[in-house]
């Protein structure tokens, strides 16, 4: 049976800024310290202390904002979200309620279609709005029961909402990539899910194709990684359809992501949903932010990559797919950079990036800029294949030497003599055994199959192990093959 | 005359004259302290020793050497700051609020803990864990609260000038209970930095003193912005004291129509009305004024007042500090604690404030709240077009007994009417000795000025104070 059914996938995703000193006192926000070191009458919510805002908070919040298309509040005002917890020390979050620094504004993701091709659609942003991160709760390594880590409360967050307009697992995916490219460019956040500075919920239902209303939603906690929350979405709509199939109701409810388990389980339902009792923060004065200053921040807005996937489109003459995804990736978009400056040629960089290279990446598991390829030392080993001293094949063999060694493409070569072959001579006499000894395919060639002298090709590459230059071999061996062609008519 | 008698100002003379004897003037308010306080019940943390071992060190600045009493819901560094209330008990800030450390910069040595209500909810200063406060003047009654034991301590000559704090009138109506001069500065004007919040949008911190000069001293040591208190105000700070000695000639002084109504006791308001005859001998003019919305503001302060306690108080949950019932879990360990530490008023207000922040009752109560106190602030706006100064009672009655009123909330809160107004404004307000009921005890008036005028009430108040003289009479003890 055909899937009858679609999800409506919305997401938050909590991004910790970049900034020096937390939201609300001048403590620290550098990850690792010993707990509690990072902490001050402030941060530790002691009685009579009071918040101060850090204006570098606000302007990383509204840079986000503008680049997502965003309109920016002009009036910023905080509200207290009340609850109880040991990991929240004052028993209320300072976090903006019904008026966030940022809303209505849109995020571009590519989505593969199913035809193999892909599309852009348009993502709407809710809105995005600041807060403090809580503490956190230690409950192993630790002596007797639980202990509390302050550092991490009053850390600046800001909470990326999108509209439920994601409608698959693969495009929630594709629109944290995309999101993640857009924070990295600002360089507001370091986006490390490992270390808690960019956290994703999902909300999803699922409802009849055809249907406009929204199912009952179901929220989704404790992804660790991207592919995580893809998963967790996977999992979640086929727990939906099964339910719904059966004839069950859907629950509104938080779920967690088990992901060794690969299964989402209940935490808590509807009924015992928190009342946070949202008031306006009263130590915080409601103040206005002037048009001149968010025209600024809007002009000291790096290039992002909407911008640098045209450019890459228009300058290196890249697909736009190409150009994508070369450019979700900052550090992979100047790494492609940095390795065409070198005067290689941009569509053999992109391909070499997006092959070999990436492969050897995600092997290791390592960030781009700790590849022990260096651009330049990449860009040595492409200009090799681009004057012919060796073949596109024995690059892929000099390639994972190189990011073994550390050698330069062209000492491995010297080396292990690995020259590619281009004395036209030895070529011929090679040329002509191979048309001697393979008759049979060179009856198919002239009897009208032309794509069979790859074949041939290939022989000639046998014989110089490798180490000739395809394009002239095939040069070669059409001038042959049509001499003899001629000779017979 | 007796050391622990003098006045700020002339404490402060005598030691600039002579720092020597800064020592002698504090064992001699240490002795009062020793041998009245049994019978007031003014402190509830006073350290001899670390009293002691400072008496003698070398100070510098406006107060210098002079000891200053702190209300107990200000922190203080290294020195446990309870609210009067269970739940904080064995809690040792780390931190000085910034008033305190402003009195330390100026030379002021902090000298004892003042009882109060707990956390500064009550009028009697009959709520504190520590038991009551009795008033200086008749020990039956209470000293008003919530600042009390602030104003019994400056009353009864074991304080030379006392810190208290003021959400609802907590400093006036006590000022008023005990015949000395408290102040409720502009919100913004004193940091709030160390003040242990009640109602965040209302609470101030000012001074409780003898006298209207000791109020425009301390003020020029306290007021002033504060970068760790975003609500505190970069307004330039006049010297006060500028503003003594000057006579009140063209003044004009409103009369708030419905100040003068039932409910208001007739000894109060025979020595409000003399009050108003002194300014007008003294060359004032005198008229009537309307508060439409006054009727109001009880109701407003008890809905805002109370959401805010509601939400500043959460954080007393035994986790990080104070007093923790141990539990077999963290939900037990939470309704323990709360349950145990939390005395009944506290209760009262922090269950009332939840209520009305809750999902479906928020644009009931508090969203309505917050109107109707801007409309009190545009009747004070209205009012202050004609007048300089607003005058009438500070409390409706004179102090009452201890117990009275304990099992009578709502009787209890209208102790509040007059002063309550002043905080949902904004405005500054100071409640000044203006006379005695016929058993003996005092009765204030408040006067009332715009934001940021701080001037005029101490230019009309020490103006008055000089003609009526009340501040020289003085308890038996």
């Amino acid at each position: 049976m055909t899937n009858q059914y679609e999800p409506v996938i919305g997401l938050e995703v909590h991004v910790q800024l970049k900034t020096e000193s937390k939201i609300f006192c001048s403590c620290p926000t550098q990850f690792g310290a010993e707990p509690n070191q990072n902490t001050c009458p402030v941060c530790l919510g002691l009685p009579g202390s009071l918040p101060v805002l850090n204006e570098r908070v606000l302007e990383l919040g509204i840079k986000v904002g503008l680049a997502l298309g965003c309109q920016i509040s002009s009036k910023i005002k905080f509200d207290r979200k009340n609850y109880f917890y040991p990991d929240l020390p004052k028993a209320y979050q300072i976090s903006q309620y019904d008026m966030p620094v940022a809303s209505k504004g849109s995020l571009a993701v590519e989505v593969k279609q199913d035809n193999n091709e892909f599309i852009q659609k348009k993502i709407g942003i809710t809105r995005a709005h600041l807060e403090e991160d809580a503490g956190k709760l230690l409950h192993e390594g630790v002596r007797d029961g639980s202990w509390v880590d302050y550092n991490r409360a009053g850390v600046p967050l800001l909470e990326i909402v999108s509209e439920p307009d994601l409608r698959s697992p693969e495009e929630a995916f594709q629109y944290l990539v995309s999101l993640k490219a857009i924070l990295q460019y600002l360089d507001v956040s370091d986006c490390n899910m490992e270390e808690g500075s960019l956290r994703c919920d999902a909300n999803v239902s699922i409802r009849k194709k055809g249907e406009t209303k929204f199912g009952t939603k179901v929220e989704i906690k404790n992804m660790n990684s991207f592919r995580a929350v893809q998963k967790a979405l996977a999992y979640e709509i086929k727990r939906q359809t099964e339910a719904v199939e059966n004839g069950e109701k859907i629950s509104q409810e938080t779920r967690l992501w088990n992901e060794s388990k690969g299964q989402t389980f209940s935490m808590r339902s509807k009924e015992y949903a928190h009342d946070y009792r949202y008031f306006p923060e009263p130590d915080l004065v409601p103040f206005t932010v002037s048009t001149a200053r968010i025209e600024e921040l809007r002009k000291s807005l790096p290039e992002l990559p909407k911008a640098r996937i045209e450019r890459f489109h228009k300058e290196y003459g890249l697909s736009e797919y190409d150009a994508y995804v070369l450019v979700s990736d900052k550090e992979l978009g100047d790494y492609f950079e940095s390795t065409v400056c070198e005067k290689v040629s941009p569509k053999l960089a992109s391909n070499w990036i997006q092959s070999e290279f990436l492969a050897l990446v995600n092997k290791d598991g390592i960030e781009i800029k700790e590849a022990p390829i260096k651009p330049k030392a990449f860009a040595g080993l492409l200009k090799l294949i681009e004057d012919n001293t060796v073949s596109g094949k024995i690059a892929k063999d000099i390639f994972p030497q190189m990011w073994a060694t550390g050698a330069s493409a062209e000492s491995i070569v010297k080396e292990q003599g690995l020259v590619q072959v281009t004395d036209t001579k030895l070529l011929e006499e090679i040329a002509d055994r191979v048309i001697k000894s393979n008759q049979k395919t060179v009856d198919e060639i002239r009897s009208g199959k032309p794509q069979a002298i790859g074949f041939l090709v290939g022989q000639v590459m046998k014989e110089t192990k490798g180490k000739a230059n395809p394009k002239l071999i095939n040069e070669i061996l059409e001038r042959k093959l049509a001499s003899l062609g001629h000779g017979k008519a | 005359m007796e050391l622990y008698q003098l006045t700020l100002k002339q404490a402060q003379e005598l030691l600039a004259k002579n720092p020597g004897r800064k020592s002698e003037l504090i064992t001699a308010l240490s002795n009062r302290l020793k041998n009245v306080d049994p019978k007031i019940k003014a402190y509830i943390n006073f350290d001899s020793k670390r009293i002691e071992s400072q008496k003698n060190e070398k100070a510098k600045g406006l107060l210098a050497g002079v000891p200053i009493s702190i209300k107990d819901n200000i922190v203080t560094q290294d020195w446990e700051t309870t609210c009067a209330s269970k739940i904080l008990k064995g809690f040792i800030p780390p931190y000085d609020a910034t008033v305190v450390r402003k009195l330390r910069e100026a030379g002021a040595l902090i000298f004892g803990k003042c009882n109060m209500d707990e956390f500064a909810f009550g009028s009697s200063c009959e709520t504190s864990c520590f038991g009551p406060t009795h008033n200086p003047w008749n020990l039956d009654y209470v000293p008003g609260g919530s600042s009390g034991g602030s104003a019994a301590a400056v009353a009864s000559d074991i304080a030379i000038a006392a810190l208290g704090s003021d959400t609802g009138g907590s400093i006036r109506q006590p000022a008023s209970f005990c015949g000395v001069v408290g102040l409720k500065p502009t919100y913004g004007r004193v940091s709030r930095y160390g003040l242990v919040a009640f109602g965040s949008s209302l609470d101030q911190i000012g001074p409780i003193t003898k006298t209207v000069e000791d109020s425009a001293m301390m003020m020029n040591v306290l007021a002033g912005h504060d970068e760790r208190d975003s609500t505190s105000a970069n307004v330039p700070v006049p010297d006060y004291t500028t503003f003594l000695s000057k006579d009140v000639k063209g003044l004009k002084i409103g009369l708030p129509k419905e100040y003068f109504v039932k409910g208001l006791d007739p000894e109060v308001e025979k020595a409000v009305r003399q009050a108003v005859k002194v300014f007008q001998d003294l060359g004032a003019t005198c008229i009537e004024v309307n508060f439409p919305h006054m009727k109001y503001a009880v109701a407003v302060y008890y809905i805002v007042a109370v959401a805010e306690a509601s939400s500043n108080l959460g954080r007393f949950d035994g986790v990080e500090y104070g007093f923790r019932h141990e539990s077999a879990n963290l939900r037990d360990m939470y309704f323990e604690t709360r349950d145990q530490g939390f005395g009944a008023e506290a209760k009262r207000r922090i269950l009332l404030g939840t209520f009305v922040l809750s999902a479906g009752y928020y644009d009931a109560y508090y969203l309505k709240g917050l109107k109707v106190r801007t409309l009190i602030k545009q009747d004070f706006d209205q009012a202050f077009q004609k007048v300089d100064l607003i005058l009438g009672p500070t409390a409706p009655t004179p102090p009452f007994k201890i117990g009275e009123k304990m099992n009578d909330p709502l009787s209890m809160y209208l102790s509040d009417i007059y002063t309550i107004s002043a905080n949902l404004a904004g405005v500054p307000a100071m409640s000044l000795p203006c006379g005695f009921s016929a058993n003996g005890l005092p009765i204030g008036m408040q006067l009332t000025a715009k934001p940021f005028d701080e001037g005029t009430i101490f230019r009309a108040a020490s103006a008055y104070e000089a003609t009526a003289k009340w501040h020289e009479k003085h308890p038996k003890l």
